[in-house]
């Protein structure tokens, strides 16, 4: 960072704390309120489920695709989930082509620990044979347009995508080499939705679901995944420090949002 | 394909008294021992043994920054790279950086960089070696605990020393400072670094399902945790300078 981007960026720092003191964030919303959340209808991809999605201007795409393959050691008779993150060079000027970075890899991991955490796909349904061969999916999540908090878009529109997967079924062939089974497939064994919410901490003020100029002035970050349960199946602190006090609130809050989010969810997929 | 390294999971990871695999209480910590100063050409290092862990962390800076082009106007950049060594596990680790280990280094370094007084040193690099030579759960907790007082070690300013410990749920028990059985097959786990002066909590994660009432009390035994390790941290920064005055003293 220049110096004169350091200077502007103190300058609206000073700016949304001042705000903030007054109980205002700029954009209008409250402190624990969430920008408005659309999904794009139509085919986008060729995965086996896929979801467009915007919270407020930032807009994300994931699709799945899957293969079959030998699953790990470790876990002979589970399916193997694989997720990646793209912050593609046409969603911001601050992005450049390359291999996903240390930001790209963290969100990649964070999204999936959400779905890791709560169990939410279970992958012992994705087996073709134990110990030899097993599915695996491939999450690739695509940052379109980035305006702040990438991990609840991520989270939420891998949600949908995995809701309306369809997976083709394989079965082993008597020549023991795998076969797709023409014309059958079976959804994802989903068993829990969880959703991701994201706080900056500007000053002492906690904000969900900050924009990016929330973010770029954040004195810290942290993002929570809730299950259906309202229980707690992922946590990372981002920049800076929080208290514990600060922790707890933010907890509180995402818990009571949950309920409301995945409301909206509701209106797009088929969910229990 | 099984590997020959698999390892099977244990009938039972802890208990109805709460004795865990490992013979310890749910918050009795593996022992841990400290010694600072131990690298040469680095301007601050560390040593660590903490259970089957043994951590060495380096610190180098604040020095000139390479490439320049990434020098910060206003405050010191500071790198980490949290690295495992070949060695470091049952099965040969490829050398080189992966996923996990480019999330940890990232991790790592935002647990310490709230610590350091970085606006002292503008336009430097303050570059940060944690190096797992063997691993048995809580490496990057073990790692922040070594690179603060390698941190300190080297001179530089600092709000407080980071401590880190972490906490685990194993069936409806919440224990203290994860073992490798318990990390391998538990249910939840939850690392936490704190400056333990300002009460600031610098790392946090969580990877597993927790209760609001069980994470509440996973933070508060966490923070118990690091309690004890800043003790400890404490200690061994001291330690070289009470061998010294002892000399002066002629005492022995």
């Amino acid at each position: 960072m220049g110096l004169e981007e350091k200077i502007s960026s103190t300058l609206l720092k000073e700016h949304l704390l001042k705000l903030a003191q007054a109980g205002k964030r700029k954009d209008g919303r409250k402190f624990d309120e969430m920008r408005p959340i659309e999904v794009k209808e139509g085919t986008f991809t060729k995965g086996l489920g896929e979801a467009w999605v915007s919270l407020g201007k930032t807009q994300v795409l994931t699709s799945l695709k899957f293969d079959v393959g030998e699953p790990y050691p470790d876990t002979p008779d589970k399916g193997v989930l694989i997720s990646n993150v793209e912050l593609l060079p046409l969603a911001s000027p601050s992005f450049e082509p390359g291999p996903p970075d240390e930001n790209a890899i963290e969100m990649a991991r964070v999204v999936d620990r959400a779905f890791r955490g709560s169990d939410a796909i279970d992958l012992s349904k994705l087996v073709v044979e134990e110990g030899k061969l097993v599915y695996i999916l491939f999450l690739d999540l695509y940052v379109l347009d980035y305006d702040g908090n990438l991990f609840d878009a991520l989270t939420l529109s891998s949600l949908i995508t995995f809701t309306r997967a369809r997976i083709p079924l394989v079965k082993m062939g008597e020549d023991g080499s795998p076969k797709l089974v023409e014309g059958e497939n079976f959804p994802l064994p989903l068993v829990d939705y969880p959703l991701s919410f994201s706080f900056v901490k500007i000053g002492e003020y906690l904000m969900l679901d900050p924009n990016l100029e929330e973010e770029s002035v954040a004195d810290a970050a942290l993002t929570l995944a809730i299950d259906k349960d309202l229980n707690i199946c992922s946590v990372q602190k981002r920049n800076g420090t929080f208290k514990l006090s600060e922790i707890n609130k933010a907890v509180d809050i995402a818990r009571a949002k949950y309920p409301e989010v995945i409301e909206q969810v509701k209106k797009v997929v088929d969910i229990a | 394909m099984n590997s020959i390294f698999t390892e099977e999971k244990p009938e039972i990871l802890i208990q109805e008294d709460g004795t865990r695999i490992d013979g310890r209480k749910p918050d009795e910590m593996r022992p841990i021992s400290i010694e600072v100063g131990v690298l040469r050409k680095a301007n601050g290092s560390a040593y660590l043994e903490w259970g089957g862990n043994r951590v060495l962390a380096a610190v180098y800076g604040p020095r000139e920054v390479h490439p320049r082009h990434l020098a910060l106007p206003d405050r010191a950049l500071i790198r980490c790279r949290y690295n495992m060594a070949p060695f470091s596990t049952e099965e040969r680790k490829r050398p080189g950086p992966d996923r996990r280990s480019i999330e940890l280094s990232k991790v790592i370094r935002e647990a310490l960089l709230p610590a350091v007084f970085v606006e002292r040193f503008p336009n430097t690099s303050i570059d940060i070696f944690v190096e797992i030579l063997r691993s048995d759960a809580g490496t990057r907790i073990a790692g922040i605990t070594a690179a603060s007082l390698a941190l300190a070690d080297a001179g530089i300013p600092l709000r407080g020393l980071v401590s880190g410990c972490t906490v685990g749920k194993v069936g409806d028990w919440l224990v203290l400072d994860v073992g490798h059985e318990e990390d391998m097959w538990g249910d939840a786990d939850i690392p936490l670094a704190m400056i333990m002066e300002t009460k600031e909590i610098t790392l946090l994660q969580s990877d597993g399902t927790l209760t609001p009432e069980e994470f509440r009390e996973a933070l508060d035994l966490a923070i118990k945790g690091c309690t004890y390790v800043y003790e400890l941290q404490k200690e061994a920064l001291r330690r070289p300078y009470i061998a010294v005055e002892k000399e002066v003293k002629g005492e022995e």
